[in-house]
């Protein structure tokens, strides 16, 4: 099969399922292995993380992705940037990455800024060279001229997460994911931070955003997915699926509130009946 | 994909990804030596210095405990030492390079392969700087004797060295990835590398036990040291890398040679294919098994 040179998907995701061991125990010696192997108790209670989602994004789109916790968001983030290899399914990545969720996920305490800027470089998939040609431009956005040889350690973490976010936007990936708590030291640097990343939309990199408030879903998304325990509820059009989860959740909430008082009323009585008894 | 492609592009999780990443193996090494001696006032002095205190220490007590005389014994015993610490150091290493850098396989990916290989080529780079013990031992000897011990010979440490390399990469693959499923690898392998120092030969020599059946056979008992000699020299791939390393630093030295320092033409085959089948075997199970870290670490 001959390959087009530029694919219609940037992202593409077909039945990806996720599968995990919900075992009550963790087995992580031979002796529990050999103990259990013999009683037959290796039991393996599976427990699907994400099930059946498909998903194609088109570059330059901005989707976001909502939904209660535990409903797999971050699994399905953990899944495009190719940390969890999907049990079932396929994925396509058609772009390089920059994950803004775990800032500085590969600095290491003890080795200086200067050290730890070519090793997460690296770890990013650039060489050495590429890191040395952009190097001042990523310590004048960090603001760390005067730390350069201090180790990471004595950072304050407002620096570690500058230094974090300046390695990962080093170069104009394809695709940007990012956490909406992303809160990356001061007021100015934050503002520096956005305007950094609308820049990077503005040049048509694709956007992946996790966000749990939907204003800011449908201000920076024009297109949204829905999950819910592991499965798609809905994807399509931001305003759309937002409006709709929004309204779930205040349905739920409502019905919450009404079963609350239901049960409420009920207890009432009970005791109600029980002082009356008791008067008898 | 055409063929050129596919030899182009290397398989997501294969080995041969690692040399997408070459520049962080480099930085990788970089750190781990870097950091081993951060803040120590003699620094990477301490590569030489401290092979070379062990040295004397062993010498002195095994010269008195052995009767047997082995020529250039100090180098004798720091040639084959230094070969067994950058294989055991390099698998033991590797063995916890998965389960420490939790958090980078959390976050990132990265070709896994790296974190064991780094820790291994770090282990190498050591033993290249230990080297300097080596090369001290000789010159103290080239003067006190009034000759030149050093010969174009030494040079034929390198291909040995490779095979040492290429045979702790599978090894310590394969080790590291069963210790993240079985914890107690760690534990089983720290007891089991005592062990193999004494299979080893490093202050002995095998000669020991050839002189040993001899006695046996004449008192008409069962030869076991000859079983022994055996099993070291066959079955301990590392007492091959550990012979051949001695071939060319302390034979040339030594004179004329007894039959069991001589490399025969099995040792060099089967060192050879122990360090491939080694490899072999360590990149097959890693592949097989480096999705489901995620899921255990």
């Amino acid at each position: 099969m001959e390959e087009k040179n530029t694919p219609e998907y940037i992202i593409e995701l077909e039945g990806v399922t996720v599968r995990y061991n919900k075992a009550s125990e963790k087995i992580d010696n031979l002796k529990e292995y050999f103990v259990k192997l013999i009683k037959h108790e290796l039991m393996y209670k599976e427990f699907l993380a994400l099930q059946d989602i498909d998903l194609k994004i088109k570059k330059g789109e901005a989707w976001a992705i909502i939904g209660t916790n535990g409903s797999g968001k971050s699994t399905l983030l953990k899944v495009i940037s190719r940390i969890l290899k999907p049990y079932r399914g396929t994925l396509k990545v058609n772009g390089s990455i920059a994950s803004l969720i775990e800032l500085g996920a590969g600095i290491d305490q003890r080795l200086t800024a200067r050290e730890n800027i070519y090793m997460n470089g690296c770890i990013l998939g650039y060489t050495k060279k590429f890191i040395a040609e952009r190097f001042d431009e990523i310590v004048e956005f960090a603001e760390l001229e005067d730390f350069l040889d201090t180790p990471v350690k004595n950072f304050s973490s407002g620096m570690k997460s500058r230094l974090g976010f300046s390695v990962a936007t080093m170069v104009k990936p394809d695709i940007l994911i990012v956490d909406e708590v992303l809160s990356v030291g001061d007021v100015l640097f934050r503002k520096k931070c956005e305007n950094k990343m609308s820049e990077m939309l503005n040049n048509g990199t694709t956007l992946l955003f996790v966000s749990h408030n939907m204003e800011t879903v449908k201000k920076m998304c024009n297109k949204a997915i829905w999950l819910n325990n592991g499965k798609t509820v809905m994807q399509g059009d931001a305003d759309t699926v937002c409006a709709e989860y929004t309204g779930t959740i205040a349905d739920k909430k409502a019905k919450e509130k009404k079963e609350r008082a239901k049960k409420e009323a009920e207890l009432k009585k009970q005791a109600e009946e029980l002082a009356a008894k008791r008067k008898k | 994909m055409t063929l050129a492609q596919r030899l182009k592009e290397p398989k997501e999780g294969s080995f041969r990804e690692v040399f997408k990443y070459k520049d962080l193996l480099v930085q990788l090494v970089t750190r781990d030596i870097k950091l081993k001696y951060r803040r120590s006032f003699l620094g990477y002095v301490w590569s030489i210095l401290n092979p070379l205190l062990i040295m004397i220490i062993m010498a002195v007590v095994f010269s008195f405990l052995f009767r047997r005389e082995i020529v250039y014994f100090p180098i004798y015993l720091l040639a084959g030492r230094s070969m067994f610490e950058f294989v055991n150091t390099a698998v033991s290493k590797s063995l916890n390079s998965i389960t420490d850098n939790t958090s980078l396989l959390k976050k990132t990916y990265v070709s896994k392969f790296m974190f064991p290989l780094s820790k291994i080529t770090a282990s190498m780079v050591d033993f290249v700087f230990s080297l300097g013990a080596l090369i001290i031992v000789m010159v103290f000897y080239s003067i006190k004797d009034g000759t030149v011990l050093f010969s174009p010979w030494n040079l034929g440490i390198v291909p040995v060295i490779i095979q040492g390399y290429i045979f702790a990469m599978g090894l310590g693959f394969l080790l590291a990835q069963l210790h993240v499923f079985f914890r107690d690898i760690k534990y089983i392998y720290n007891a089991v590398s005592i062990m193999w120092m004494y299979c080893s030969a490093i202050f002995y020599d095998v000669g020991m036990f050839y002189e040993k059946a001899q006695e046996q056979l004449t008192s008409g008992a069962v030869p076991i040291a000859q079983y022994l000699a055996w099993i070291i020299e066959r079955l301990n791939p590392l007492y091959i890398y550990i012979k051949e390393f001695r071939f060319f630093i302390w034979a040339p030295m030594a004179g004329e040679l007894p039959a069991w320092a001589v490399p025969d033409i099995w040792d060099v085959l089967l060192g050879v294919v122990y360090a491939l089948l080694m490899f072999a075997i360590g990149t097959f199970f890693f592949r097989r098994s480096q999705d489901k870290f995620i899921l255990y670490i």
